[in-house]
């Protein structure tokens, strides 16, 4: 049993009959993760490649019994797509959507977090792969095995990186969950950190943060009060100059608040190790497992 | 995306929330006659998007119109904080008895509104939030539920503003809520909110900074960026559809995925380098984003290097080969280029950059080291 999703995820994708949402499902199912559907308004009724597409989550869900959604669609009817599936009774709900207006965003999570019956990964985010077991979204599954180590990250290419990193030194991954970019992501590193603290298959934690907001550093308090294990930081964007967004709309540093430098000093105030380059962080971490074994 | 301050107070009026009546100028012609149309005295307002205009001499008093002429020519073409003055407010002097500072701000750390309200307006707020936190009432709205009637009292009374104006006040924070919800606001802040001698309670300034990803649901508000005061090399990029970000130094940089870009800005600075921009090629970039992407970057001349640093996932780094080999049978730069390519296809793209033997292409198969190398080739050159 590894985190969030496992061999009993059961998929419906919002948007599977998009190019991408039809790339990346078929890519999920391939890789043994049970998509058991997509919802499409209007083309009910019709399949891709044998999976079958439904006008609403409800249906879907109904007909299938999903447990988790996927949202591919456009910005603009994400926020719509998310609350559809929460109003369905979808437990967990994995936005990928780059772009959402910042108060679609507010009142989605919001709504998730009032009602308390699902989870919200994302927007902005490349997903969750739990090697061997499930891949939901679009981490490319190739370079991760099935390990020991936890990642969590607010960045898909910098969380290939180090994963590569790791790889090559001979570890693999529980679960790497991207929460995404954006500046209400559905769930925290707080929340995923006391995920692995309490999953069996997790050791070691690597957390990947960036600029802008103050998850890193409420992270480093949640860290130091409630969890065992140890956690390796990377912090990406100390030379980011303050008032430019760079890339995420997360990431950006407002006045002195929010800079990697004050969130490298939490961590490390906390006695979480920071990595100073993506390869730095994956030597930590191997010479952190290897003292352990 | 800022709103100049009469933009805001344009947007502001819409709505309701009580602001001077001015007119905008681009002329000392047009700032003159608006101020004779106004009357004296009347305030000449420099519109940058930038704190601090009233210190650098950005906002004046005119008593005549020989002065709002002499004002007006004055604050035209002025630099403030390395902003060029463009544009000119022109609006009536207000008599103020009290300054508040009012804001609704979009909070990470909550996931919520947050309407502030203190007496202590006309300061900057955040010497205020240090010096003095208690001076500032605060509170979360509920996105679902609202800004209530009872919110606004509560704020006006927590913040001590003087008892004939709870009201009013309440009434404007409200109207600031509705500008912040139904413009899909960042930000709207208020400083000085002031009253009057005859108790009237106004918007003496605004600062709105509007959500960019929503500018699709407000067209009227897409029509106020004005693309004259972006950079140039940024704006190219924007146009290209790349994700990109002028920064001071001579090494160009370009990466896929935002967090995998700012790293590779850190790792050149760590190895003694410095990066002249952020360049998110995206996911899934294709061969004529890539040459589109070294052209952005090759437009600054302080570029004397440039680092590739691709980790493929849904991109394919044989697409980036092709993009890279595109551009010099295009552009031919004269720079040196490391390449460092990871991932999916990396074998097939590091294979068709050998093949194509470029001149000054230095391949590496790490980002450290390509960091190493791009920062002793720009030392070099």
């Amino acid at each position: 049993m590894s985190i969030l999703i496992d061999a009993s995820t059961k998929l419906v994708v919002s948007g599977i009959t998009g190019r991408e949402g039809t790339f990346h499902s078929l890519r999920n199912r391939e890789y043994g993760t049970q998509v058991v559907g997509g919802v499409t308004p209007g083309k009910g009724g019709q399949d891709v490649e044998g999976i079958p597409v439904f006008n609403t989550f409800h249906s879907a869900v109904s007909e299938t019994g999903a447990n988790t959604a996927m949202i591919f669609v456009p910005p603009r009817f994400a926020a719509d797509s998310i609350l559809e599936a929460e109003d369905a009774g979808i437990e967990l709900i994995i936005a990928i959507t780059e772009g959402i207006p910042a108060h679609d965003e507010l009142r989605t999570y919001t709504k998730i977090k009032q009602g308390g019956r699902s989870r919200l990964i994302g927007p902005n985010c490349p997903g969750i792969l739990s090697p061997g077991k499930a891949n939901v979204g679009i981490i490319p599954a190739a370079f991760f095995k099935q390990g020991n180590v936890g990642v969590v990250s607010r960045s898909g290419t910098l969380t290939y990186q180090i994963g590569n990193v790791l790889a090559q030194s001979g570890f693999g991954n529980s679960t790497i969950v991207g929460i995404g970019g954006d500046p209400v992501p559905g769930t925290d590193f707080i929340d995923v950190i006391g995920l692995f603290e309490n999953d069996p298959e997790t050791e070691l934690i690597v957390m990947c943060g960036e600029i802008g907001g103050d998850n890193e550093e409420r992270a480093a308090e949640f860290i130091a009060d409630n969890v065992t294990k140890p956690v390796v930081a990377y912090i990406a964007g100390f030379t980011a100059p303050p008032g430019k967004t760079m890339g995420h709309a997360g990431a950006i540093v407002s006045g002195s608040r929010g800079t990697a430098k004050a969130k490298a000093e939490a961590l490390e105030g906390k006695g979480v190790r920071v990595g100073r380059t993506p390869t730095e962080v994956a030597e930590i971490a191997v010479s952190l497992l290897g003292a352990a074994a | 995306m800022d709103l100049l301050e009469y933009q805001g107070k344009q947007v502001f009026a819409r709505h309701g929330v009580p602001v001077p009546s001015g007119r905008h100028a681009q002329t000392v012609d047009e700032a003159a006659s608006a101020a004779d149309d106004i009357g004296y005295p009347c305030v000449i307002k420099a519109q940058v998007q930038i704190g601090g205009r009233g210190k650098a001499g950005g906002i004046k008093v005119a008593n005549s119109h020989d002065e709002a002429r002499e004002h007006a020519g004055a604050i035209l073409g002025m630099d403030i904080r390395g902003l060029t003055v463009h544009e000119l407010w022109v609006e009536g002097a207000s008599e103020i008895e009290s300054e508040y500072y009012a804001s609704v701000v979009f909070d990470r750390s909550a996931k919520a509104p947050l309407v502030m309200l203190s007496t202590k307006g006309g300061m900057d707020i955040e010497e205020v939030a240090d010096s003095d936190p208690d001076a500032i009432a605060r509170l979360h709205v509920d996105p679902l539920l609202g800004f209530q009637e009872f919110h606004g009292r509560r704020l006006a009374f927590e913040a001590r503003v003087d008892p004939d104006v709870v009201r009013p006040v309440g009434a404007m924070l409200s109207k600031l809520y509705d500008v912040f919800v139904s413009e899909e606001a960042t930000l709207v802040e208020v400083n000085p909110l002031i009253v009057t001698p005859e108790r009237a309670v106004r918007a003496l300034d605004a600062k709105v900074t509007l959500d960019d990803n929503a500018l699709f649901r407000h067209a009227d508000n897409a029509e106020l960026r004005d693309p004259s005061a972006e950079d140039p090399q940024e704006r190219m990029a924007k146009e290209r559809g790349l994700t990109f970000v002028k920064l001071d130094g001579n090494i160009g940089i370009l990466g896929n995925g935002a967090g995998l870009v700012m790293s590779t800005l850190d790792v050149v600075a760590l190895a003694g380098g410095s990066p002249a921009n952020f360049l998110d090629a995206g996911g899934g970039s294709k061969a004529e984003a890539i040459t589109s992407a070294v052209e952005v970057i090759l437009s600054n001349p302080n570029v004397n290097a440039v680092l590739f640093n691709i980790f493929g996932g849904i991109t394919r780094c044989d697409e980036v080969a092709r993009g890279l080999i595109e551009a010099f049978n295009q552009i031919s730069p004269t720079v040196p280029f490391v390449v460092r390519l990871d991932g999916t296809n990396d074998v097939e793209g590091r294979a068709l950059l050998a093949e194509a033997n470029l001149p000054n292409v230095y391949a590496e198969s790490t980002m450290d080291a390509a960091a190493a190398k791009v920062v002793e080739l720009a030392a070099a050159s």
